[in-house]
């Protein structure tokens, strides 16, 4: 099977310097992949160098050509004032092929099907600003799917929601990934999102280790990832991280408290 | 009290005539272009633009050049001097907007004083002027015109992508740089083209005033567009006529059309205007 992108000793940033450096990855067909790791560490450069928004300043970078990308940015950078309501944002993403301002009845049904696949069908006439967390994520979910991608690129779709609203979107996701769609997600969240996916990176400016959740979720990878003990247990099948404090943060937090 | 006689008397002159289209289209291009330049946040580099082209517009009227061609070049050149002192030093663009387009527009006014400029009408390119107003403008201000409705129903999904993601537009394959350059490019004709109605100093008011009115009582792109044109014409048309009875020159009186609708969509639609930015009455 032809990998979707591929990726060899990538070096990427802005200006100057380098925020992710070495990078070595392949994302294949149909691929659920997590790239964890703590703030600074690139996960927002390496996804915008998967999309190409980013180049590659050393390095390979392959994508077939027809790969169709779908890129859902963090609710943080969008202008939630902006005009527009829900299906004329949805509709942004067929920019190509009509020269007319205005939908087509078959655009208009397209975005209502992808509206109503994600649940908010009879919110099309809603200013963005007028939606829940989980709503928002979805209308923008809808404008990247709307473009039929082959792999959706998510940065940090959880973040900023409530748990209830966490566990829409993983379980949305799920659903796509077993449509065969390939996703690729950046996350903080190593317990409510990254330990339920199939396959992991974890990165801090180089890729520290990359696998399966009971791979990398591991004391010796998350040490050298985030610069900071942690431990890992198991409860109900499943890997949850705890973070480790030191002996003398410990001290300081009682004294704080006292 | 002014009688009805007295309102309609201007229009029995050609040139108010040709003022009163020319204002009036040149107030719905400022409306339409002025949606792109508010919500791209570059009510500045319109500001800085227009001032810039006043420099060019000075030495290309000394010299007898084409007035459109000189000032046009002008504002191009300083374009271009911003965007290279921008990459290259660590100075902001709202800084090099500062300081070389008010350089431009000092060196318009002091080579004017110094080259005898008797014979140029400078009020009317910093202020605005009925009588400076041709039936050549007529033609200039409805063909920029024509071309700026061209351009933003040909490339409309573009620029909207662009205005609200330009990241994510260029991910999908929407050449970001063109469309910006294509905006620039119908920003400066749009300054140019109404330079002799609006006044230099004034046109980035007509830009951004309309726009801002019309973001104020709709939440939905497309309205807005419609919208903001309407009230850029609306306030040429008032502001043309104002300009002839009061006999004040005809940039002030459109703006201040447009602070007056500003003023009344603000008291009427203060709190429910606030509501539909939320969106709950959004359409």
């Amino acid at each position: 099977m032809t990998p979707l992108l591929t990726l060899e000793g990538v070096a990427a940033g802005y200006g100057d310097g380098s925020v992710i450096t070495g990078v070595d990855l392949q994302i294949d067909r149909g691929d659920f992949v997590g790239i964890v790791g703590p703030s600074g560490s690139g996960k927002s450069t390496l996804l915008r160098v998967l999309l190409g928004s980013v180049p590659a300043s050393a390095g390979r970078l392959e994508r077939p050509g027809g790969t169709r990308l779908g890129y859902v940015p963090q609710v943080e950078q969008i202008d939630w004032d902006f005009p527009v309501t829900v299906a004329q944002c949805v509709l942004m993403s067929r920019v190509r092929g009509r020269l007319l301002p205005w939908a087509s009845k078959a655009e208009k049904a397209d975005v209502a099907r992808v509206l109503d696949r994600l649940g908010i069908g009879e919110l099309a006439g809603r200013h963005i600003r007028a939606l829940s967390g989980g709503q928002q994520q979805r209308v923008f979910l809808a404008r990247a799917l709307l473009a039929e991608p082959d792999l959706l690129l998510l940065d940090e779709p959880t973040s900023g929601v409530d748990v209830r609203t966490r566990h829409e979107i993983l379980h949305l996701l799920g659903e796509l990934h077993d449509g065969g769609l390939g996703i690729v997600l950046t996350t903080h969240d190593l317990n409510g999102i990254a330990a339920h996916l199939p396959r992991l990176v974890c990165l801090n400016k180089e890729v520290i280790g990359a696998g399966a959740p009971h791979e990398v979720l591991v004391p010796s990878v998350l040490e050298a990832t985030y610069g900071s003990p942690m431990e890992v247990l198991e409860h109900g099948g499943m890997r949850v991280v705890v973070d480790v404090p030191s002996e003398a943060q410990i001290i300081q937090l009682r004294d704080r408290s006292a | 009290m002014i009688t009805l006689d007295e309102l309609l008397r201007p229009f029995e002159f050609q040139f108010f005539q040709n003022g009163l289209v020319v204002a009036t289209v040149a107030g719905a291009l400022c409306g339409l272009i002025g949606v792109y330049v508010v919500l791209r946040s570059m009510s500045y580099i319109g500001h800085g633009l227009s001032h810039a082209i006043f420099g060019g517009f000075a030495v290309s009227a000394l010299a007898g050049v084409n007035v459109f061609l000189g000032a046009g070049l002008w504002g191009l050149a300083s374009a271009l001097a911003v965007s290279s002192v921008t990459r290259r030093r660590p100075i902001g663009s709202d800084a090099a907007i500062g300081v070389i387009t008010t350089a431009s527009f000092a060196f318009g006014l002091a080579v004017l004083q110094l080259g005898g400029g008797a014979d140029v009408d400078a009020d009317a390119a910093l202020f605005g002027n009925v009588l400076g107003v041709t039936r050549g403008d007529v033609w200039i201000v409805s063909g920029v015109t024509l071309f700026a409705i061209a351009v933003i129903v040909l490339r409309y999904r573009s620029l909207l992508f662009v205005t609200f993601d330009p990241e994510v537009a260029e991910a999908s394959g929407v050449k970001v740089a063109r469309i910006d350059a294509l905006l620039m490019l119908v920003l400066a004709a749009s300054i140019l083209a109404t330079m002799n109605v609006m006044g230099v100093t004034l046109i980035a008011a007509a830009l951004v005033v309309p726009a801002v009115v019309a973001r104020m009582v709709t939440s939905s792109f497309s309205t807005m567009l419609w919208l903001s044109t309407l009230i850029g014409a609306v306030c040429g048309f008032v502001g043309m006529n104002l300009s002839y009875h009061l006999d004040v020159a005809s940039g002030p009186t459109i703006v201040l059309v447009g602070g007056a609708l500003f003023v009344g969509a603000l008291a009427v639609t203060g709190v429910r205007g606030r509501t539909r930015l939320a969106g709950v009455d959004a359409h």
